[in-house]
């Protein structure tokens, strides 16, 4: 349990910086968030990350594979939009708890 | 809970040499787990895992249900080798656990090879076998990257924090 000041705001964040309260999410977290990450959002990231936000407050589990058939990217753009660590970062930018899941 | 990894793994080369659910589902889950880290990933796949990636087989994967020790009947009771005989069972015994993965959001086998390819994974066939089993480069997902001798693979799995897996 920490503190982070993102975009002029002090948030409660993860030992990993994970938002604890996504909540506290805007968008301008989400672009500084994203810098750290090396990434620049663009509207296709933005579309992404408010579906991402959908599911997990619907309480839906968030699978690599739900991302691949949600009608906004496939995997491989996926992968694209968020180099490396896909479901890791985009859960960060996005101010969601990590994912906890294998797939 | 979570701890700084000084050296983080940087490559993980997987060798699948069965070919049963558990056996198969095991490596591409690691696989898969290793591109969505971003950690580079190869796979090679040799004998009985060659089912995984050929298109006749790969749909019909089962589970042992006779001299499988590990194999228990749903609510925990052992499952007697005298039930793991009889015609279907073993079929029914797959086909169940196969729905469990489903509704876990695992995909199926080809699926899967598709996001361990999408994520930058590469997947291989095992000359020796491909060779026992006289099979050919059609006969596998579109997936596969080659056929290659493990020396082939070897010199794929070098460089630091570079770690092997056998299933």
């Amino acid at each position: 349990m920490a503190t982070k000041t993102i975009a002029g705001v002090t948030l409660d964040v993860s030992g990993e910086g994970y938002l604890n309260d996504p909540a506290q999410w805007t968008k301008e977290i989400a672009s500084e968030i994203a810098k750290e990450e090396g990434i620049e959002l663009t509207e296709k990231h933005f579309e992404l990350i408010e579906w991402i936000r959908n599911k997990v407050e619907s309480g839906e589990a968030l699978t690599i594979r739900g991302i691949g058939k949600s009608g906004v990217v496939d995997i491989k753009g996926f992968y694209q939009l968020f180099p490396g660590a896909p479901l890791k970062k985009a859960t960060k930018i996005s101010g969601v708890p990590k994912p906890a899941s294998c797939i | 809970m979570e701890n700084k990894n000084e050296t983080p793994l940087k490559k993980v080369c997987l060798i699948c040499a069965k070919g049963s659910i558990e056996d198969v589902y095991a490596t591409l889950v690691m696989g898969n787990g290793a591109v969505m880290e971003g950690i580079e990933t190869k796979i090679f796949f040799t004998f009985f895992g060659l089912d995984a990636i050929t298109k006749k087989q790969m749909h019909k994967l089962h589970t042992a249900t006779v001299g499988n020790p590990a194999m228990r009947m749903p609510g925990g009771l052992p499952f007697p080798s005298i039930l793991g005989m009889l015609p279907g069972v073993e079929a029914g015994v797959s086909a169940m656990m196969k729905k469990q993965m489903e509704a876990l959001d695992m995909p199926p086998v080809d699926e899967f090879l598709d996001m361990i390819t999408a994520g930058g994974g590469e997947i291989y066939a095992c000359k020796l076998a491909v060779e026992m089993f006289k099979l050919k480069k059609e006969d596998f997902n579109e997936n596969v990257k080659d056929i290659i001798t493990i020396g082939d693979f070897y010199g794929m799995c070098g460089g630091e924090n570079t770690q092997i897996i056998f299933t």
